[in-house]
């Protein structure tokens, strides 16, 4: 029973980085922008959250800090791909590649330093029920925030006027633009909100999961956050499962691995890829399926020519 | 207040001057984040863009680099071309480094001048077969290549790890994760004496003009140019989406898998889990700063390759990290595709704002 | 001036690179009247709609509504004023519903709670029935527009303005519309209404004001003028006379034998059973509302989606399992509706579209490598015979003009001699001259012996150039019979058969 609670809170840490990256991108993609920077914003959010903790003490400040880094990353993809036009698969791959680079130039001082985990929360009475407690009520605030979040995108997107712009734009960005929607300014605007999800989610990883920040912490996390998104068939709530079932793949991977199991470690460590690849497989097949769930517009450029 | 004009007719001109115009700011900007960071920066963006081109061996390391950057970037460029995006080169290079080392190791001590030649065919059909999985994936279940692919190049370097680590241990090397050292008639032979600048590069300058006249002269290059335009016209001309999928794929796959193999049995000599550095991911810029065009590529490679050889040199004389070179390769993408927007369209100045004001 | 105006335009010009889409317009629309806006094809029509809407500021000219200076800077404004619009190319979201889409398309504060009732209670006053809940992308054109209109009405607007909107709908839906927008105008709404077609101008307006080259060149009231004089003032010249048809055919060249597919988009339409034959000489009109199979069946016959083999056949080949090379060797030319980005490339020059779809006839292939000097040339000579106006056969093909680019296409596929030509639109957002230019070409390939296929949704254009007719409706085609016998009511009972139209019609009391 501690094993199976164990392995439960263990699923619950490791799905939450996805949970923000993956309901970030949703939001994106909704708006028919392509961000394939996800990785390169995680990691960005993750050495900026680790060192702003670090020097200031402040585990909050370090969560804003990665939220922001998260969301300047993704203006410099906006303003590329939106205002300049460039292609948006090419521009996504850049903000890889240059994010991870700059993450590990700002890193450098701070590799082999700890800080401080973010602390459960204990609610009186609650966490103290048998099983149930240890389940249930006793996690950081960052993961029940997660919770809160997917709730909030979901009902924004399917409540709420601003949410059913956003959707429009990123059906139909022509009629959208026809009717008078700023679409570039709406695009933008989602991206910044899934730049700072990303960032905060890369933060998740160094201040409360390891916590310490390493080159390459994220190993392939933003990645897969993109392919949760494709799987969620861009619902909120079918995102927050995605990422828990990666998060379980990993984790009962890990525990696969303690137990002694005559497997080499580095086959166990395929496991979170493979699942991915055969559940991108599985929700792709039926074209026509995704043709109706997916924006119409994603990846595609608006060019307002009136 | 800027506005963007869509130009009717591409600037050939701004297209070939951008990559240029990219590599100059993006000079600029390190030089700006050198001194942010404290170091001279004159001396710094000295060191990087211009020592490694004093001596010949420098030049000879350049080579080494630019060998599979340009290699992969030539493969890649067919893909992006025609709107398919393999970004799981690097997992092609280590799956073509690990069947070609097999070989080698497999025939150990074995002589004779058909032994490198079948690692080649080995290291080519193995990057081959491993982006045979996201082309089958593709074509037949519509799964997204870029997830698939770069899903894969995780799976690869835990596979040559988990080998390296196993089978192909060398059995006289004290448990480390390594595989023999490649015997010499495994070994690629070198092209100037005294440095390690093999003959994977005459390959890759072979690639390049086959890739050009392929790439613009035959029906191939043109249903590949067709299809990144536009699905529709492609399929109205009568070209075969998934055909040409399959065949790019190949093409990367194969040339990537080259590279890996050229990787190990030249430069390493052996099979180690480092063996993958990112080649396959910095080719990419590589084929964007190359236009996607296997002559500018050719081009691009070599800068690439410098401000890797610089990079070194910097993290050795100015105490630098290496993760330097990986700032340098993003933001010269960055600006890359910034600039590129001139080609297609204009810039004007209007002045809405003003009237808006006096009316 | 002693009657209200509603809205007046005072020297309105608005300049685009190369063009003056608009010069010096001035004219003014009362309260409660229809006004026309006549014009060809690029007569400035669109872009005056657009400034009067508010997505485009004219660089020159005021305008005042209700007597007030109006300067919109964004939609939102126009639509604040009381101003609203129905668009030819419908601003609506496939993926949404109805109601959402209805939403998207009025501001904020009109947003109320109970929307779903006010939407009922416009659709029962204006006889303009929809349903809240059902996506957009399963709806027919006519639904769509009723949905457009409805949107508009919600504002409660003062002007209402309609782009082209009989271009989508069956001569009976057009009617209704008609209906409608009689009873609005009588309840105090302006309406500005955009249109080619002179009947229906006549039928409809009070008053028209007629463009011709960006500038106004007429002000009238139609319902004095007869058609020829109304097309007078907007093309400047008399109108052509329909060419009379040619009474014999030669062998049979395309025959499509019980052809029935299921459409590979969601939203398209199944085809189901269709038999038709075109004979070398014949030109065959395939007339229909958009949406009603016409692309699959292109699709089809361009070999861009095969089927069994039976069901197409190419004189005595049976061809169905045949994809679009292996057509055009057998002597078969296809033009798409869609021009840019499935007839050609924007991004390549002439030359390089050239090779699209003339190598295998024009040989500009040579073992796999492509025939440059060849392709120069046969780009060279199209552009001479059909009168192609650009600089450079090296230039874009995206750099052509809307008029040029389609004799392009058409030229690049006559002049290809084709057993067979299948062409739809032909002359789709083309200037009356090169219209013309178009239909004599088709004429005059015919008279050398192709078979020609036209599908086409301009009735008035097939009834002049084909010599046979059938309408396409959901997916099934009407019996092919000679055009000389049929009369444009017809056409219409044929097109409406199977609509939703006729089916919600008859559940709501006229």
């Amino acid at each position: 029973m501690d094993l199976l609670i164990l392995i439960l809170q263990g699923i619950i840490v490791a799905a939450t980085p996805l949970v923000f990256a993956a309901i970030g991108e949703l939001v994106v993609e909704r708006a028919g922008v392509l961000n394939l920077g996800v990785e390169g914003m995680m990691i960005l959010g993750a050495v900026s959250g680790f060192a702003i903790t670090l020097e200031s003490g402040s585990i909050l400040i370090g969560i804003v800090s990665a939220a922001l880094a998260g969301g300047a990353a993704a203006l410099l993809f906006g303003i590329l791909t939106q205002l300049l036009l460039s292609n948006q698969v090419a521009t996504g791959l850049a903000l890889t590649i240059f994010g991870l680079g700059l993450s590990a130039l700002l890193g450098q001082g701070y590799s082999g330093a700890t800080v401080m985990a973010l602390e459960k929360i204990h609610i009186t009475v609650l966490s103290d029920i048998p099983i149930l407690g240890a389940i249930i009520f006793s996690y950081d605030p960052l993961i029940y925030l997660s919770f809160g979040l997917t709730g909030c995108v979901a009902w924004f997107l399917a409540k709420t006027r601003a949410g059913l712009i956003l959707r429009a734009v990123g059906e139909n960005h022509d009629a959208a633009h026809a009717l008078g929607y700023g679409v570039v300014k709406i695009r933008l605007a989602a991206l910044v909100f899934g730049g700072a999800c990303a960032g905060i989610g890369g933060a998740y990883l160094s201040i409360v999961q390891t916590p310490f920040w390493v080159e390459d912490m994220t190993s392939g996390r933003g990645w897969i956050a993109l392919a949760i998104v494709v799987f969620s068939t861009w619902h909120p709530g079918r995102a927050l499962l995605g990422a828990y079932l990666f998060g379980g793949v990993t984790v009962v991977q890990l525990h696969v691995q303690g137990l002694g199991v005559d497997i080499q470690a580095q086959v166990l460590s395929m496991l979170p890829y493979i699942v991915t690849i055969i559940v991108l497989v599985m929700i792709s097949r039926d074209t026509l399926r995704a043709k109706l769930n997916a924006p119409a517009c994603l990846n595609k450029s608006f060019f307002a020519s009136s | 207040m800027i506005r963007l004009e869509a130009r009717n007719q591409t600037s050939r001109t701004l297209l070939f001057w951008s990559p240029i115009l990219a590599v100059g700011i993006t000079v600029i900007a390190g030089t700006i984040m050198f001194a942010l960071l404290g170091k001279a920066p004159i001396r710094a963006i000295a060191i990087i863009f211009l020592e490694p081109l004093g001596d010949i061996f420098s030049i000879a390391e350049i080579v080494v680099k630019a060998t599979p950057l340009i290699l992969i970037a030539v493969g890649l460029s067919f893909g992006f071309k025609a709107g398919i995006w393999n970004i799981g080169a690097e997992g092609q290079f280590t799956i073509g480094a690990l069947s070609g080392g097999s070989v080698a190791l497999a025939l150990y001590q074995i002589d004779g001048a058909w032994v490198l030649p079948l690692m080649c065919l080995a290291g080519a059909v193995g990057g081959m077969l491993w982006a045979a999985i996201p082309a089958f994936l593709k074509t037949r279940y519509n799964a997204n290549e870029i997830l698939v692919s770069l899903m894969l190049t995780y799976v690869a370097v835990l596979l040559l790890s988990a080998l390296v680590h196993g089978p192909l241990k060398d059995p006289d090397g004290m448990n480390f994760p390594e595989s023999r050292i490649f015997h010499d008639a495994a070994t690629l032979p070198i092209l100037i004496e005294g440095t390690r600048a093999h003959v994977g590069f005459v390959t890759a300058i072979v690639a390049v003009a086959i890739s050009w006249l392929v790439l613009s002269r035959h029906i191939f290059g043109y249903q590949i140019k067709v299809l990144g335009q536009s699905q529709r016209a492609a399929r109205f001309g009568g070209f075969n989406e998934k055909h040409v999928t399959w065949i790019c794929l190949m093409i990367s796959g194969g040339l990537a898998g080259l590279a890996g193999l050229f990787e190990a049995a030249g430069p390493v000599g052996q099979l180690v889990p480092a063996l993958p550095v990112g080649y396959g991911f910095t080719a990419i810029i590589v084929a964007f700063l190359g236009r996607l065009n296997p002559l500018g590529i050719l081009l691009g490679g070599f800068v690439m390759a410098l401000t890797y050889i610089g990079g070194e040199s910097a993290q050795i004389e100015l105490n630098l990290p290496s993760a330097v070179t990986g700032v340098f390769q993003g933001m010269l993408l960055f600006f890359l595709l910034g600039i590129d927007v001139l080609a297609n369209y204009k810039i004007r100045m209007t002045q809405p704002l003003s009237r808006k004001l006096s009316e | 001036m002693k009657t209200p105006i509603l809205l007046e335009l005072s020297e309105i010009t608005k300049t685009f690179p190369g063009v003056k889409a608009n010069n010096d317009i001035s004219f003014s629309i009362k309260p409660g009247e229809i006004h026309a806006l006549l014009g060809e094809n690029g007569a400035g029509k669109s872009t005056l709609v657009k400034i009067i809407y508010g997505i485009m500021q004219p660089d020159h000219g005021q305008m005042f509504f209700g007597e007030k200076l109006y300067k919109p800077s964004e939609p939102f404004e126009a639509r604040a004023n009381g101003i609203g619009m129905v668009f030819q190319h419908f601003s609506l979201f496939e993926a949404l519903t109805v109601a959402e889409n209805i939403e998207l398309g009025i501001n904020k504060e009109a947003a109320s709670k109970d929307l779903n009732r006010q939407i009922s209670e416009i659709s029962e006053t204006y006889g303009l029935p929809v349903d809240p809940i059902q996506r957009i992308g399963s709806l027919s054109v006519g639904e769509c527009q009723r949905v457009e209109v409805v949107r508009c009405l919600l504002q409660k607007p003062r002007l209402l303005i309609m782009d082209e909107p009989t271009s989508v709908l069956t001569p009976q839906e057009s009617h209704l519309l008609f209906q409608t927008l009689t009873k609005l105008s009588q309840d105090g709404c302006s309406i500005l209404y955009i249109s080619h077609k002179l009947e229906e101008i006549r039928m409809l307006c009070e008053r028209a004001t007629v463009l011709r080259d960006g500038k106004v060149v007429a002000q009238c009231s139609p319902r004095e003028e007869s058609a020829r004089s109304l097309a007078k003032m907007m093309i400047g010249s008399n109108l052509k006379t329909p060419q009379p048809s040619k009474p014999a055919f030669g062998e049979k060249r395309l025959s499509v034998n019980g052809l029935s597919i299921n459409s590979t988009n969601p939203l398209g339409t199944s085809l189901c059973n269709l038999v038709f034959e075109v004979r070398a000489g014949e030109i065959l009109g395939i007339a229909g509302v958009a949406g009603n199979g016409q692309t699959e069946l292109f699709e089809v016959l361009s070999g861009e989606r095969t089927v069994d083999k039976n069901m197409v056949q190419l004189d005595h080949r049976l061809v169905g399992h045949e994809g679009p090379t292996k057509r055009r060797e057998l002597g078969m030319c296809c033009i798409p509706e869609e021009r840019v980005g499935h007839a050609v490339v924007p991004d390549m020059s002439l030359w390089e579209n050239c090779i699209l779809s003339a190598r295998t006839r024009q040989k500009l292939e040579r073992n796999g490598f492509l025939n440059i000097p060849a392709s120069h040339n046969f780009a060279e000579k199209i552009v001479e015979n059909f009168n192609v106006k650009t600089p450079s056969v090296k230039r874009d093909v995206r750099s052509l003009s809307g008029g040029n680019l389609q004799k392009f296409i058409v030229g690049r596929e006559m002049l290809q001699n084709p057993r067979i030509l299948v062409i739809m639109q032909p002359t789709w957002g083309v200037d009356a001259a090169a219209a013309a230019d178009i239909h004599f070409a088709l004429n005059e390939l015919a008279e050398t012996g192709t078979a020609i296929l036209t599908i086409s949704q301009d009735l008035d254009e097939l009834i002049a150039i084909s010599n046979s007719f059938a309408v396409i409706s959901e997916g099934r085609l009407s019996e092919p019979r000679p055009t000389i016998n049929v009369t444009i009511e017809e056409i219409g009972l044929l097109m409406g058969k199977t609509s939703h139209f006729e089916k919600n019609e008859q559940n709501d009391p006229p």
